[in-house]
C-alpha cells in the first residue's frame, strides 16, 4: 500500500474515493488512475464528456512592467502576438534548447501573465523562472500560486452544453485557447477553453475553498452525459492526439524541434533562451525526431522500449498503448530522421522479440471540427 | 504502481484455490484449469494483449511462467500454480483478451494442466484465505 502520509491530496480526494476512483501515487499526489475503466472513460470523452481533477498542476503569476519581456525571453513561442484573454501553448528551454517544461501562458495584459506548468516540475520551473528573472534583471514579481488553485477539466463534445447550465457566462463566445473570468455555480473561476484530450472542453481554475462543491455539481449538471475520469484515460486521450507528456516526449535532453512541435518555436523573435541551438536544428536538422508508429506484428509497445533497425538500436519509445479509439497498438518514438518517413519499417524490442512496426502520420486521432 | 482501495467488492468463488500472484485453480479430476482472479483483472485494468510463453504438451514446474498479460497499464506474468503437462491453452484470449476482464473465472480461463503432483493444489489458498490475503494487501 501507499504510505499516504508523505503524499499530497487535492481538494477532491474524498470525491474520488466516493465515486469509486482507484487511487495511485502520481508524482507525489494521490490521484485516481481510473473509475469505471480506462477505455470506457476514454471513449466517453471522445463521444460525450469527462470530468478530470487536475488540481495538481502548478500556477505561477508574473506581474510587473517587464512581464511581457520576461515571458517572451522565457518561452519559445511568441507571447507578443497574444491578445488579452488568449492562451498560448509553449515550451520553455535552457540555452542548450533542452525543454525545462511545457506550459500554458494566459495573457491578462502586457504587465500580467498567468503560467500553468506540470505538477512534477513546479519546483524546478519556479527555480528556473527566478534564475531567468534575475539574469534579465526583470522588473516583475513572480509568485508560485500552486497551492492556492484547484483545477477541474471538463472535456468532450458535450462539455459546453453541460458547463453552460452552471454559469451565466456565454460559453459559446469563448473560442478555443481563449479564457475569461466568471462565476460557475457560485465560485469565481478562470474559465479556459483548453484541454489535454484532443477534444473541445474547458478547464476551470479556482480557490479550493470556493469550489469544493464543483466536482459534484458538474457531475450532477451533466447527468448521464458525463462521467468522472482518471489519469489513465487522460494519458491515452492526449497520446492519441499527440499532445506531449513531459518526462516522456519532452525532457531536459530533448528540444521542441526534435519533438515535432516546431510550430511552437518562433525563430523570428529577436531573442529568447535556446534560440541559437533551435535555429541550427531548424536549418540543419536533428539526430532524432518524434515519429508515430503502428505495430505490424502483434505486441504492446511501451515507454522506454528500444527501437531497432538493420540490427542496430536506433531509438526508443516514449509512449505506447493500445489506442482505445483506433483499437490498434501504437507508439510515439524517437527515431533517426531517415527512418521517420511514412511507411518506414522499424522493430521494437518487446521482451526478447523484435516486432515490426511502421511509421504512420501524426496525430493518430484528430477530432472532426464542427 | 502501488495503491490502496477499499470501495470495490471482488468475486472470490468458494470452490477454487488461489495463489499469492492472484492466479486461481479449478480442479477437475486429474487436470486443473488456471486463470487470474477478479481482483487481479480489476487491478490490471483493461487487458489488451495475451501471449502464451508455454506450449501444449510441454511439461512445466510449479511457478513456471505460462503467459504474459498486458493491460493498458503494464505487463504481468502468469505462472502455473502446479507441476504437470500443458493440455490446452485458451488461444481465444489472443484475439479477445478483454474476455479476462469480462469473465475471469469462466470464459477467461487461461490454460489446462494435467497435474503430476495433485497435492501441490491442496497447498494453495482457499477462498477464505485468499480473501484475507487481499484484505491485508489493500488495507
Amino acid at each position: 500500500m501507499v504510505d499516504s502520509s508523505s503524499l499530497k491530496k487535492t481538494p477532491f480526494y474524498d470525491a474520488h474515493v466516493k465515486h469509486g476512483g482507484k487511487i495511485v501515487d502520481f508524482s507525489g499526489w494521490l490521484l485516481p488512475v481510473q473509475f469505471k475503466g480506462m477505455s470506457e472513460e476514454h471513449n466517453f470523452v471522445r463521444t460525450s464528456c469527462g470530468l478530470f481533477d487536475v488540481s495538481h498542476m502548478g500556477e505561477f503569476m508574473v506581474e510587473g512592467p517587464d512581464a511581457l519581456k520576461f515571458v517572451d525571453n522565457l518561452i519559445t513561442n511568441d507571447a507578443s502576438k497574444l491578445n488579452v484573454n488568449q492562451v498560448l501553448y509553449t515550451p520553455m528551454c535552457r540555452d542548450n534548447a533542452g525543454v525545462v517544461d511545457d506550459l500554458l501562458v494566459y495573457k491578462y495584459s502586457n504587465v500580467k501573465f498567468f503560467l500553468v506548468v506540470n505538477a512534477a516540475n513546479i519546483d524546478k520551473d519556479f527555480a528556473w523562472c527566478n534564475e531567468v528573472k534575475n539574469k534579465m534583471k526583470a522588473d516583475i514579481s513572480l509568485k508560485n500560486l500552486s497551492d492556492g488553485f484547484a483545477q477541474l477539466a471538463i472535456q468532450g463534445p458535450k462539455a459546453e452544453s453541460i458547463l453552460q447550465k452552471l454559469t451565466s457566462v456565454n460559453l459559446s463566445q469563448i473560442k478555443f485557447y481563449w479564457f475569461c473570468e466568471g462565476e460557475v455555480d457560485g465560485a469565481h473561476c478562470i474559465i479556459s477553453r483548453t484541454g489535454y484530450t484532443g477534444e473541445d472542453g474547458f478547464e476551470l481554475y479556482f480557490k479550493p475553498s470556493e469550489g469544493l462543491h464543483l466536482y459534484d455539481s458538474i457531475l450532477k449538471a451533466g447527468g448521464n452525459d458525463i462521467m468522472p475520469c482518471g489519469l489513465g484515460a487522460r494519458d491515452t486521450l492526449r497520446f492519441e492526439s499527440k499532445l506531449m507528456l513531459y518526462g516522456h516526449e519532452l525532457d531536459d535532453e530533448t528540444t521542441p524541434i526534435e519533438a515535432g512541435i516546431a510550430w511552437t518555436v518562433k525563430l523570428n523573435k529577436p531573442s529568447f533562451i535556446g534560440k541559437q541551438i533551435l535555429s541550427e536544428q531548424k536549418e540543419k536538422g536533428t539526430k532524432k525526431i518524434l515519429a508515430g508508429l503502428e505495430m505490424i506484428d502483434k505486441g504492446v509497445p511501451r515507454a522506454h522500449y528500444d527501437v531497432y533497425h538493420a540490427g542496430g538500436k536506433v531509438g526508443y519509445v516514449t509512449t505506447g498503448a493500445q489506442s482505445p479509439t483506433l483499437k490498434k497498438f501504437i507508439a510515439l518514438a524517437y527515431v533517426p530522421p531517415e527512418l521517420s518517413r511514412l511507411d518506414s519499417v522499424v522493430e521494437i524490442k518487446i521482451r526478447d522479440k523484435f516486432l515490426k512496426a511502421k511509421v504512420v502520420s501524426l496525430p493518430f486521432y484528430k477530432r472532426e471540427k464542427k | 504502481m502501488q495503491y490502496k482501495m477499499s470501495n470495490v467488492d471482488y468475486n472470490i468463488p468458494e470452490d477454487l484455490r488461489y495463489t499469492e500472484q492472484h492466479e486461481w485453480l479449478r480442479i477437475d479430476g486429474k487436470t486443473a484449469y488456471v486463470g487470474i482472479s477478479d481482483y487481479a483483472q480489476h487491478e490490471s485494468g483493461d487487458i489488451v494483449y495475451v501471449e502464451f510463453t508455454s506450449g501444449v504438451n510441454q511439461t512445466v514446474d510449479a511457478h513456471e511462467k505460462m503467459c504474459v498479460v498486458e493491460s493498458s497499464k503494464a505487463a504481468s506474468d502468469v505462472y502455473s500454480p502446479v507441476s504437470g503437462k500443458v493440455v490446452t491453452l485458451n488461444v481465444e484470449l489472443e484475439d479477445n483478451p478483454e474476455i479476462i476482464n469480462e469473465d475471469p473465472y469462466g470464459e477467461g480461463w487461461m490454460f489446462e494442466i494435467e497435474m503430476s503432483n495433485p497435492s501441490e493444489a491442496q497447498e494453495l489458498m482457499t477462498a477464505a484465505e485468499y480473501k484475507k490475503f487481499i484484505e491485508e494487501a489493500i488495507s
